[in-house]
């Protein structure tokens, strides 16, 4: 069982995007060298912004939903795990569904692998493999009730997709909406005619 | 003559860079280790503690460190995936001789017996000092300290540098300058509770990526960043004031900003008066630095420049970080000195989250600053010239004062002379000067022209590959000894395994060549590196950098030990500086005037762009370890040009074209990578590559005339679209490289659509 405790919080405004998740989560035990989770650029003309994109274990995850084989299991501690080898068809349904871009069929291996938040590690009581190494911890998995002391920016757990309500397990870091942001380059680009 | 003995791609085929995909066994191999052990990153100053999962002896992966309190767990790409340089196939492992159809493997004896002759036939035809050695501050406390006394007693050269003479060496002479002692002010602890942190020419989030979780720590608590680059890097990017100025511009700012601090009354007089010389002296030197004449030089908005002045005057704690940005110049140590002065001004150091340090770049260019491996100085941070310190060494050494060689010559001026014919014979380790030294084509020719030439490395680096001798050495995993962090932390380096076939350990190899040259007297009672080590504490002790009280077992214990430490009782000191005590023999700090000069190349109607290079976060230095494993080499295959889209379209430029840039040394040709995050005036080329991709090729060897680090950070060059044709082959080669690290497949498919 994964502690209730603990949550995982992911802060994209803090990322570098050093990879060092990516690197990390393939190698984690039962990975066999395979990453499960990625990260992007979203915009390198305009900007080094980068994000990580790991599971977000929703309470109702849409990925088990369309699965016509039944392979994807969400357990009693809220994690939703890869797809159960004997079940899994390869079809792509979970792939294509996911609002988040989590899970990967991997060709070859013709099974659907995703971000089980390191089971083995958090099952145990450590961290994630991608949350341990983040050097910005942009990824940050900590007691849940410290969170509000240790950042300024806020959890949300709850997203529209569509027509949906998607709720999860991890948290996305978003700005506090009462607090205006610096963007004082912004400005010297203006006035130095960037 | 020390030319390359075979074609670049004979050289490619049998020693590489080839990469390194998968642990030992590969994926599906057991993943369980029998042991971890506790160590350090093998890359930059930083020093993160790290666990290697060790089976039979093989290092076949990594599993977090984290009670180690700097890092607690944290690592970087490059330590994520540092365990995959050993088991690599391009690993040396037996010697290599040159002949004239390439390189020869031989067996260890002869090719020392070819190492005695060839150092000998060049001193006994040229005299001691025609031979030299050019270290590196990536080895052990142990290494760079027994390096020192091996050039000097073993060899009897002068001649002996280092490539942290690339590094943090502005900063060094900065430090002794104002502070009287060479180390970061305080350990980054002091970060997280400052209220203002300035960072100005340091990339910390791609080169010292864990610093960057101290900053936001600082920040969660309401701390306000300035970032002072030419480029809007990743940090950057949320700073609370992002200050892009103009390359070699630095000086102007910080000038500036004291002035400013004078005008509007922010300077603390009590502390100034108390703790300090020379402060009327350096406000001399800025009287005319208005916010408006720095203007014109940085090309950044008076109002920016005020707003970061009274950003700065106002914090009651602070925290000012500094590095290669600013060090990387002909006036590097005006600059780091013009940025003591902005601290020193407002008293705001020797307190807690009150601090100043320049972010070491390489593992151990703190430590091996200080352990005498630099043509000036002496164990302790010692000066060579000065007849006390000369005479402590000699005593703990067993030799003469005439027995000791005097300073010699630095970094680029040893290249410089080998050039010039003056140095006949180099013995190289732990450097790729071919890929690191500015102006690649010099160095070419330089190394060239050496009559004897042996070098130390694990892998044939594209320097090694000159040597008429290659000694197989050691993996930091395959040796112990102690390394010292940018934060002044002395720090414990494990053996995790055996070094392969015939490999050993840098300070191994100098011992025997040392017994070979009849100096055995003293040498050989230093057994392995605790022993080097103990003697190290000796040669210390009374030395700005004292390390007498720090044992293996304390820095165990301890979970690492802060410099100075005088006494085994001593616990060690984290923060400098406490009470305003400085290490001046007066105990006060001496701040120096910084007046104003331009850089040694500014852009003019034939070179109208500035040139400006760094590191990405995926490769490490000259890139010797890291062009060789799989997963970074994917991430980051090779360079190219970033450049603002204005400039671009100004010469028709899109993104992915080609283009020429030139400057006065060379011309290269690279793919373009338009992005917003720059200077419309300054292009960026990352430097971790050899040959037709080294931006080095276009950098000048102007150096700083007191640090003679070189001007990496300023050329002016021009640039120009071309074709497709120019590109380099070895892009190719590296985009199929990258191809092999993403899918397995060593071929390029072809085109389909």
């Amino acid at each position: 069982m994964v502690s209730d405790e603990y949550g995982f919080f992911i802060d994209p405004q803090r990322c570098i995007g050093c990879k060092s998740c990516v690197g990390a989560c393939a190698e984690c035990g039962t990975h066999k060298g395979r990453p499960m989770i990625h990260l992007d650029e979203m915009d390198r003309l305009n900007s080094t912004q980068t994000a990580p994109t790991v599971c977000m274990h929703c309470e109702d995850p849409i990925c088990a939903q369309v699965c016509p084989a039944d392979a994807i299991k969400r357990s009693e501690d809220g994690v939703v795990h890869s797809s159960q080898k004997p079940r899994c068809i390869g079809c792509q349904n979970c792939e294509l569904s996911c609002p988040f871009g989590v899970p990967i069929v991997f060709s070859g291996l013709e099974q659907m692998l995703k971000c089980d938040l390191c089971y083995d590690r958090t099952s145990e009581g450590h961290k994630p493999m991608c949350a341990t190494v983040c050097p910005s911890q942009a990824l940050l998995y900590v007691p849940k009730h410290e969170i509000s002391a240790m950042r300024q920016n806020k959890p949300v757990r709850e997203f529209t997709v569509g027509a949906l309500k998607v709720k999860t397990r991890n948290a996305l870091m978003v700005p506090d909406p009462d607090k205006p942001l610096h963007l004082d380059a912004a400005l010297l680009l203006a006035e130095g005619g960037w | 003559m020390a030319r390359t003995p075979l074609t670049l791609d004979a050289l490619r085929t049998t020693y590489g860079p080839h990469l390194n995909l998968a642990p030992p066994g590969g994926w599906d191999a057991d993943p369980e280790p029998d042991r971890l052990v506790k160590t350090h990153c093998c890359f930059c100053g930083q020093q993160c503690g790290i666990q290697l999962k060790v089976k039979g002896n093989d290092v076949i992966g990594f599993e977090p460190w984290e009670d180690f309190p700097f890092n607690e767990g944290k690592l970087c790409p490059k330590g994520v995936k540092r365990y995959l340089q050993g088991n690599h196939p391009d690993r040396l492992t037996k010697a290599l001789v040159r002949t004239e159809q390439g390189f020869q493997e031989s067996e260890w004896a002869p090719a020392m017996d070819r190492v005695i002759q060839g150092i000998q036939d060049v001193q006994n035809k040229y005299g001691k000092d025609a031979f030299a050695v050019l270290s590196g501050v990536s080895m052990s406390n142990e290494k760079s300290y027994l390096t020192g006394k091996f050039a000097r007693l073993g060899l009897g050269t002068r001649n002996l540098d280092y490539n942290g003479r690339l590094c943090m060496v502005s900063a060094g002479v900065a430090n002794k300058k104002t502070f009287g002692i060479d180390r970061a002010g305080n350990s980054w602890a002091d970060i997280e509770g400052a209220e203002v942190i300035w960072v100005q020419g340091s990339n910390i989030a791609e080169c010292s990526p864990i610093t960057t979780d101290y900053i936001w720590r600082a920040r969660d608590r309401g701390a306000k960043l300035i970032m002072v680059d030419p480029r809007i890097t990743p940090l950057g990017r949320t700073a609370d004031l992002m200050l892009p100025l103009k390359p070699g511009s630095d000086l102007a700012l910080t000038n500036a900003v004291l002035h400013l601090l004078n005008k509007w009354g922010m300077v603390d007089h009590a502390f100034l008066a108390a703790h300090t010389t020379g402060f009327e002296a350096a406000l001399e030197a800025v009287k005319d630095c208005t916010p408006e004449w720095a203007s014109e030089l940085t090309g950044l908005p008076v109002a920016a420049l005020e707003k970061a002045a009274r950003m700065w005057g106002e914090a009651k704690t602070s925290f000012l970080l500094h590095a290669r940005g600013i060090e990387h110049q002909s006036k590097g140590v005006e600059n780091c000195l013009s940025a003591q002065n902005i601290v020193l001004a407002t008293g705001r150091i020797g307190k807690p989250y009150c601090g100043y340090a320049t972010i070491t770049g390489q593992g151990n260019g703190q430590g091996g600053r200080e352990q005498g491996h630099k043509c000036d100085q002496l164990p302790g941070n010692r000066d060579i010239e000065n007849p006390e310190h000369r005479a402590h060494v000699c005593k703990v050494w067993g030799c003469k004062d005439e027995e000791l060689p005097r300073k010699g010559l630095s970094a680029q001026e040893i290249m410089n002379a080998i050039h010039a014919g003056e140095i006949k014979g180099l013995l190289l380790l732990c450097f790729n000067p071919l890929v690191s030294l500015p102006d690649t084509e010099f160095t070419r020719a330089a190394l060239s022209k050496l009559e004897f030439f042996v070098c130390l490395d694990f892998f044939l680096s594209e320097s090694a590959q000159h040597a008429d001798v290659v000694l197989p050495s050691a993996l930091h995993e395959e040796d112990e000894g102690t390394s010292t962090s940018a934060e002044g932390r002395v720090i414990k380096l494990n053996k995790a395994v055996e070094p392969p076939g015939d490999a050993r350990p840098d300070w191994a190899i100098q011992l025997e060549i040392a017994q070979r040259m009849g100096q055995g007297k003293f040498f050989d009672h230093l057994k392995g590196p605790e022993d080097i080590f103990n003697e190290l504490r000796r040669a210390s002790s009374g030395g700005t950098a004292d390390y007498t009280g720090i044992t293996w077992k304390r820095v165990e214990d301890e979970m690492g030990v802060f410099w100075p430490c005088p006494t085994e009782g001593h616990p060690g000191t984290p923060r400098l500086f406490e009470g305003g005590r400085f290490y001046h023999a007066d105990g006060k700090a001496h701040l120096q005037p910084t007046p104003w000069r331009p850089a040694m190349e500014v852009v003019d109607a034939d070179f109208p762009v500035w040139l400006t290079t760094g590191r990405t976060v995926f490769h490490f230095l000259s890139g010797t370890q890291t062009r060789r494993i799989g997963f970074l080499v994917e991430q980051c295959p090779h360079p190219y040009l970033e450049i603002h889209p204005k400039l671009a379209e100004r010469f028709g430029i899109a993104d992915g074209d080609p283009v020429e840039i030139t400057s006065r040394r060379g011309a290269m040709v690279l793919p373009a990578k338009v992005v917003k995050t720059i200077r419309p005036d300054t292009v960026f080329v990352p430097y971790h590559w050899p040959g037709d991709l080294s931006v080095n090729r276009l950098t000048a060897r102007h150096l700083d005339p007191q640090s003679k680090i070189p001007e990496f950070k300023v050329s002016a060059c021009r640039i120009k679209k071309t074709t497709a044709d120019q590109l380099s082959p070895e892009l190719a080669e590296l985009q199929r490289m990258a191809y092999e690290a993403r899918t397995n497949q060593a071929v390029l498919p072809e085109r389909v659509f």
